[in-house]
């Protein structure tokens, strides 16, 4: 059975210092959306002064971000604890869940998003749906008013995927270029895979051209994290563990991935296995070797060949600086690119909203946010927004989309500029 | 508990349903604030004009209900806590009014407007709102004005009370007064507006204030200072003020909090020294530029055994983070900080910390203290466990010799976080029976039904410093 992580709300001294940090503190107007709300409910969970019923509501409208973590002044563990509050509610909603919504849950998160194959038929629909014209045509129609509007909404952003043809084709082995600079493990991520397999193609193309070697390999599954965010936490052990036992087999430098929401999953294993010391130890040997593509590109040299004179800003993914701590890789690397002129998004360390499948689950205080970061983004108008992780990117599209500026602003995964400076082709 | 025509009644005011919050999860959200103990409201509204705050006032004191007027919660002493069930007003949600007049050098906020937030809009007009308690990222000007907050610019300007001309308030019987105005001078009768700042929300609601500003210091300077013997440091501080050079911040940190803070990071702190003065001087470039050497100077001849002085920005905040990070720092080992600001005449510093050293060692606990050196305004942090019940008993009986020992020495209880609910049982002690008497007098003529943050700054019979949550 699940425990709250209990003894750790004790290390709240409840300051208050998080809750400007919080983005559902703002959006929301109340304490119960705060981070040291939401710990002080866990201690009343935990000591049985609220249900696990009445506890979900202000855990599920948890984003997850983690902003809280990086302004507290005595190092709470809220992601701990979080992450205990929403597999507590998952067990105790499981022993009353109708079987057929378990089989739905059982079938997305341990069949679905960890299985490329049924990821591959998905994102070659998606890559078929756009391909042949049929979005345009059910555009037209309104043939798609017929999805709840949340779907509706994230159908119009749809990104243009490669077809899976195209994607099975990428090559296990890439050599270096030049020198070998390192040796790198590239990890791909399910729904990036599916959804933004070229960026993932752009990734390998680029370290190569920057000199590394790059393998990708086969036995690579999903990171677990959307399914450790839901409460999921032996699916999750169990992904881990095969992912851990993958790369433990070769002796690569750096594992490396171009996934924000990924990358803070992957450099975070260790904690799963906390009563596990052999485990624990594995996978902090493994989580200490991943890191994000950024951090590599950063300290090599690419060959620019292109000016973009174009006005670029950058959204940071909230996993990427509050939990991988990489907040001037990203942003020195972007500031490289010949050309840019670049501008700083106002209050740019608050979530946008997506958070996972937070967006879909949570639609209209998902919305909220991302209207309060357009807020933002409408003093400075750029011409791009630069995205380090694909949950941003395609919540970025649906903000810029919300204020009519979709001929206008143009929404990239810093990869994307980058491969377009130096003329890689997806 | 509160009837349901209450609710009702309450909603013809508020007519926005969102801002009446009744949800149980609601309730344990309101239920707390920064410092000990729980306590669970009927209802909590968020209030964002002053009709709605006039007229449920009227209501509350028609049928005799508790109100407890509220920030952001930061508050370590109990202030908003809700210890006698019945309404919580959340007044940061009304934040909309936030104006600089240059001309007047005034700004005019309403009460939910965070603290910095006035500060850096008086910064882009060449100004500054001095007062900058270390939660002022956080923290509600109307909460800083209810408990009259200070922070570390205090020795040159002052605390809350002092930039605060004019006020408009909800008495305890609904009513809306004004107190003061726009002007830096006004002896019109009875000082209201000073009556009603540091009143800790028992005398009436402020719904918006009138807040004087300064001009902006051109240029800062920091100068570190490392002291073998506490008694030395004590000497530094008087030599630097009676020299004629008056800094804006004077920080200490003494042999506990050096040696949490180099465990914690090492930045190369002298772990051996017993003192650390952390000096920080603003003003016209040249004239900082020349204290500041005489301030080196004065604490070399006061036996410092090494001074930094910063030469850049970027030396500067290097030198600040060792005081930024003693809140991290000091709760490593146990996550129960109990935060006190018991403040004593500057010339008594050495001789309290000598009494901290004894109260530390009679009752074996875990001590630090840093603090406002330069307006003798100390805190003694202790770190426990609260769930462990024998060294809480322990932690209670330091903390009450602490608070005898500053008033032995001529100091008070507090020196800028309020006295609320947990300082309550010792004012008698610094105030006197006749003294406490005629502070009783005032609320009961202001607020005679008593609706108004009861149970707070006067004690109950028998009621006794308690520091946990059960």
């Amino acid at each position: 059975m699940a425990e709250l992580a209990y003894e750790e709300t004790f290390d709240c001294v409840q300051c208050g210092y998080c809750l400007p940090a919080c983005p559902t503190y703002i959006t929301m107007e109340k304490e119960t959306h705060s981070p040291r709300g939401r710990i002080n409910l866990v201690k009343m969970a935990a000591e049985g002064k609220i249900t696990y019923s009445e506890l979900e509501g202000p855990i599920n409208l948890c984003l997850g971000c983690r902003a809280c973590e990086v302004v507290c002044p005595t190092n709470v563990q809220y992601g701990t604890i979080l992450e205990s509050a929403k597999e507590f509610i998952e067990e105790n909603k499981k022993k009353e869940t109708p079987k057929r919504v378990k089989l739905f849950r059982e079938f997305l998160f341990n069949k679905t998003i960890p299985n490329k194959k049924i990821l591959n038929t998905v994102g070659g629909g998606i890559a078929l749906y756009q391909k042949s014209g049929l979005q345009k045509v059910a555009h037209k129609a309104k043939a798609t008013n017929i999805l709840p509007e949340n779907l509706r909404t994230f159908e119009k952003i749809l990104p243009n995927a490669e077809g899976s043809i195209k994607r099975r084709k990428r090559e296990e082995y890439y050599p270096p270029i030049h020198r070998p600079a390192f040796r790198i493990g590239f990890f791909t991520g399910c729904v990036m895979d599916t959804m933004f397999s070229s960026i993932n193609t752009q990734s390998i193309k680029l370290l190569q051209l920057a000199g590394c070697e790059v393998t990708v390999i086969k036995e690579q599954t999903c990171c677990g994290a959307l399914q450790s965010h839901s409460g999921e936490t032996e699916i999750t052990k169990r992904l881990a563990k095969e992912n851990i036992e993958a790369f433990e087999k070769h002796s690569f430098d750096y594992i490396v991935n171009s996934i924000g929401g990924c990358g803070a999953m992957l450099v975070e294993y260790d904690k799963l296995f906390a009563d596990d010391p052999e485990w624990a130890t594995r996978a902090k040997q493994f989580a200490e070797k991943n890191v994000d593509i950024s951090v590599i590109l950063s300290q090599l040299n690419l060959p620019f060949e292109k000016e973009i004179n174009r006005a670029v800003t950058y959204q940071p993914s909230c996993h990427m600086s509050n939990v991988q701590k990489r907040v001037n890789e990203p942003l020195q690397l972007l500031k490289s690119v010949p050309g840019i002129t670049y501008l700083e998004f106002p209050k740019k360390d608050m979530c946008c909203g997506s958070a996972g499948i937070y967006n879909i689950v949570n639609y209209n205080e998902s919305m909220e946010l991302i209207d309060e970061k357009m807020k933002h983004l409408t003093t400075i108008t750029p011409e791009v927004i630069v995205t380090t992780n694909p949950g941003c990117h395609l919540q970025m599209k649906v903000g810029v989309e919300r204020e009519g500026l979709t001929d206008q602003i143009q929404v990239v995964h810093l990869i994307e500029l980058l491969a377009e400076a130096c003329k890689v082709e997806g | 508990m509160i009837h349901d025509t209450i609710i009702q009644l309450l909603k013809e005011i508020i007519k926005d349903e969102k801002r009446i919050l009744t949800d149980k999860v609601d309730l344990y959200s309101y239920s707390y604030d920064s410092s000990f103990g729980v306590y669970l409201p009927d209802v909590v509204v968020q209030p964002k004009e002053t009709k709605e705050v006039a007229e449920m006032m009227k209501l509350a004191n028609k049928y005799e209900i508790p109100v407890y007027p509220r920030g952001q919660g930061t508050s370590l002493s109990g202030g908003p806590l809700p210890v006698k069930g019945g309404i919580v007003f959340d007044l940061s949600k009304w934040d909309n009014k936030l104006i600089i007049d240059a001309e007047d050098m005034v700004a005019v906020v309403s009460p939910g407007v965070i603290t910095a937030d006035i500060n850096n809009a008086a910064m882009e007009a060449g100004m500054i709102y001095p007062p900058d308690p270390s939660s002022s990222n956080v923290s509600t000007i109307g909460g800083n004005l209810a408990e009259n907050s200070g922070g570390p610019r205090g020795l040159k300007y002052g605390v809350t009370k002092d930039y605060v001309i004019g006020l408009e308030v909800v008495t305890p019987e609904g009513e809306v007064i004004r107190t003061g105005g726009r002007t830096v001078k006004n002896v019109t009768g009875y000082d209201l507006t000073k009556l009603i700042v540091g009143s800790e929300g028992t005398l009436g609601i402020i719904t918006e204030a009138i807040l004087r500003l300064f001009p902006k210091p051109q240029a800062t300077k920091t100068l570190m200072a490392v002291f073998d013997d506490i008694v030395d440091s004590g000497r530094a501080i008087t030599n630097i003020l009676s020299s004629g050079i008056l800094p804006s911040k004077l920080e200490i940190m003494d042999n506990a909090t050096i040696n949490a803070v180099e465990a914690y990071e090492p930045l190369g702190l002298p772990i051996e020294a017993e003192a650390l003065l952390l000096i920080e001087l603003d003003g016209h470039p040249a004239a900082i530029e020349d204290e500041i050497i005489r301030v080196q100077q004065v604490c070399e001849s006061s036996q410092a055994s090494e001074v930094r002085v910063a030469n850049t920005v970027e030396e500067a905040n290097e030198l600040w983070k060792a005081r930024k990070l003693v809140s991290p720092a000091i709760v490593r080992e146990k996550p129960t900080k109990i935060s006190e600001d018991a403040t004593i005449p500057r010339s008594k510093i050495p001789e309290m910390f000598k009494r901290l050293k004894e109260i530390r060692e009679k009752y074996h606990i875990h001590l630090v203290v840093f603090g406002h050196a330069g307006d003798g305004n100390l805190h003694p942090n202790i770190i426990a466990d609260q769930r462990d019940q024998e060294e809480m008993r322990r932690v209670e009986k330091a903390v009450e010799e602490i608070f005898e020992a500053a008033i032995e020495l001529g100091g008070t209880l507090s020196g800028e976080h309020g006295i609320g609910t947990l300082k309550a049982p010792f004012m008698e002690m610094e105030l006197g029976e006749i003294g406490l008497d005629m502070m009783k007098r005032i609320k009961e003529s202001w607020d005679p039904k008593n609706v108004l943050n009861p149970g707070k700054i006067f004690p109950e019979p028998g009621q006794r410093l308690v520091l946990t949550n059960g």
